[in-house]
């Protein structure tokens, strides 16, 4: 098990109803963790449509998680 | 200070207009992003924006770093606020200044253009209904105007 912290923006913060939570999980990726928490809280974006974050890093959806690792899933942006 | 930053408090445009001040500079562009009282055909009350900040900032300076290497610019500064947001207020102001017009107009396009495609930063609409919806999350069977860009 790897625990890691997760936090919650926009559309993914409303659904979980948590600004960040700390979690353990068997997951090996950020992709297999979305999905993961996905079927948990039923959030409605697909894994393709969210990006991924890691320690205030983009990172791809292959990312390896580690120990203590601080994951954002980013939905499709809209600023400006 | 940081030559992007994500912002609580209202822009003060002037404050940011200063630090561009450039003797060299011929010429000043600068962007305001204003919010609007309608979108995609339906009347909007105010806008609500959030950021994932830190993210936000590193990428905002890279999309700046990329402009002034790009288009040849003197200074370059943008800011973006996050809260809830009245019809008419000021959601995103960049300034850039250069020797010329040409690479000053091109810069600003590229800084907001980018700004809007890569920086963590959701607005939710607030309709006059009194409903409410996150732009470009929407998934199939919600609202249609929110596709995937």
């Amino acid at each position: 098990m790897t625990r890691v912290n997760v936090q919650y923006f926009a559309i993914l913060r409303e659904q979980r109803g948590l600004t960040s939570e700390t979690l353990e999980t068997n997951a090996p990726t950020v992709s297999g963790l979305y999905e993961e928490l996905r079927a948990r809280h039923g959030f409605t974006l697909p894994g393709n449509r969210v990006r991924a974050a890691v320690n205030d890093a983009f990172v791809p959806q292959s990312h390896v998680l580690r120990e203590g690792d601080r994951v954002v899933f980013i939905p499709p942006v809209a600023g400006g | 200070m940081k030559s992007f930053a994500i912002s609580v408090e209202p822009i003060d445009v002037a404050a940011c207009a200063r630090r561009l001040a450039d003797d060299r500079a011929g010429a000043l562009v600068t962007f305001e992003g204003w919010v609007r009282n309608h979108n995609d055909g339906q009347q909007v009350g105010s806008l609500e924006y959030e950021a994932y900040a830190p993210l936000a900032e590193s990428e905002g300076e890279r999309i700046l770093a990329e402009a002034r290497v790009r288009f040849a610019l003197g200074g370059a500064v943008a800011v973006h606020r996050t809260g809830h947001l009245k019809i008419g207020e000021l959601a995103v102001w960049v300034g850039v200044t250069a020797e010329h017009r040409a690479a000053a107009f091109d810069a600003c396009r590229y800084i907001i253009d980018e700004a809007k495609a890569r920086l963590p930063i959701w607005k939710k609409e607030h309709y006059a209904s009194g409903a409410t919806a996150w732009i470009n999350c929407a998934t199939r069977g919600e609202h249609a105007g929110g596709s995937a860009t």
